[in-house]
């Protein structure tokens, strides 16, 4: 893992990487949800509604993947102080956020015809109202240690320890549909268990994947941006002092 | 009918904010490093 270290070495793998996660991962993911919106056929309760499945539930995989990465990245920021592990972190605050944002939408767009109402504060929805707030929150917190690390502080450690306890709220959006009395369904897909229809599990695994690959794409491309930055800042700091 | 007229607005409006949302994501983080990167090369006199 050290060998990625090296930013030129990173960079040489981002270059090639970026397109083809983005590519191929728009291609699967659009492909999925157009299949899931044309071609699936509506289910017996949910009717046509079940169509915003195939983004729902993706977006809702992803915003949850995107905080354990920064929780990841922030341990190993800490444990091991490897330098890209901040980065990365930070990289993938805005994707998560993203993905956390479109979940909580098409939720509430969802929960209108199924339930009869936008918006219940049950465990479900409001932890997952939180995770969005902690990433407002990271954002802004990675965006000052970074103007804070030019002026040699420690805010990045500060950064770091706000992801990791963050995390604590991810079992907590898992388990909320079992803890907790909720018009939201309990988990349809557990370790080696499904409870969807092959019909509508396929498009949606396949959804997932694509979706999966653009947020690993878009993280990268934010890792370049943020490399380019933090060289940018520092050739002009040495320019300032020679 | 109507019923099932209505459920298809849903399932537009939910897609719809899902697709442009995730291409918005696309399109601004590769704006965002094509500038930065243009950037750096630009400060290293490149």
């Amino acid at each position: 893992m050290h060998g990625f270290a090296n930013p030129a070495r990173f960079l040489r793998l981002a270059r090639w990487m970026m397109p083809l996660l983005l590519v191929s991962g728009l291609l699967l993911s659009m492909g999925a949800v157009l299949y899931g919106a044309l071609i699936v056929p509506p289910d017996r309760l949910m009717g046509d509604t079940v169509r915003i499945l195939f983004i729902h539930v993706p977006s809702a995989w992803l915003g949850m993947a995107g905080w354990s990465t920064i929780a990841i990245a922030s341990l190993v920021e800490l444990v091991w102080r490897h330098p890209l592990a901040a980065i990365a972190g930070r990289a993938a605050a805005v994707p998560g956020a993203t993905f956390t944002a479109i979940c909580l939408i098409t939720g509430s767009i969802w929960a209108r015809p199924t339930w009869g109402t936008w918006w219940v504060w049950d465990g479900r929805l409001t932890s997952f109202l939180v995770l969005l707030f902690l990433y407002f929150g990271y954002i802004a917190l990675s965006g000052a240690a970074q103007r804070d690390m030019a002026g040699g502080g420690g805010g990045s450690r500060i950064t770091a320890i706000f992801g990791l306890v963050g995390a604590i709220n991810i079992p907590i959006i898992n388990r909320s549909v079992v803890w907790w009395n909720s018009l939201h369904q309990p988990p349809s897909i557990t370790a080696g268990k499904s409870a969807i229809d092959g019909t509508f599990l396929w498009p949606l695994l396949i959804a997932a994947l694509g979706f999966s690959l653009v947020f690993g794409g878009v993280v990268l491309a934010r890792m370049r941006t943020l490399l380019a930055d933090i060289q940018a800042e520092a050739r002009l700091r040495r320019k300032a002092m020679a | 009918m109507r019923e099932g007229l209505e459920q298809w607005d849903y399932v537009v409006a939910a897609l719809t904010i899902g697709v442009i949302g995730t291409l918005l994501l696309v399109g601004w983080s590769l704006a965002a490093m094509i500038r930065a990167e243009r950037r750096r090369d630009k400060v290293r006199g490149k």
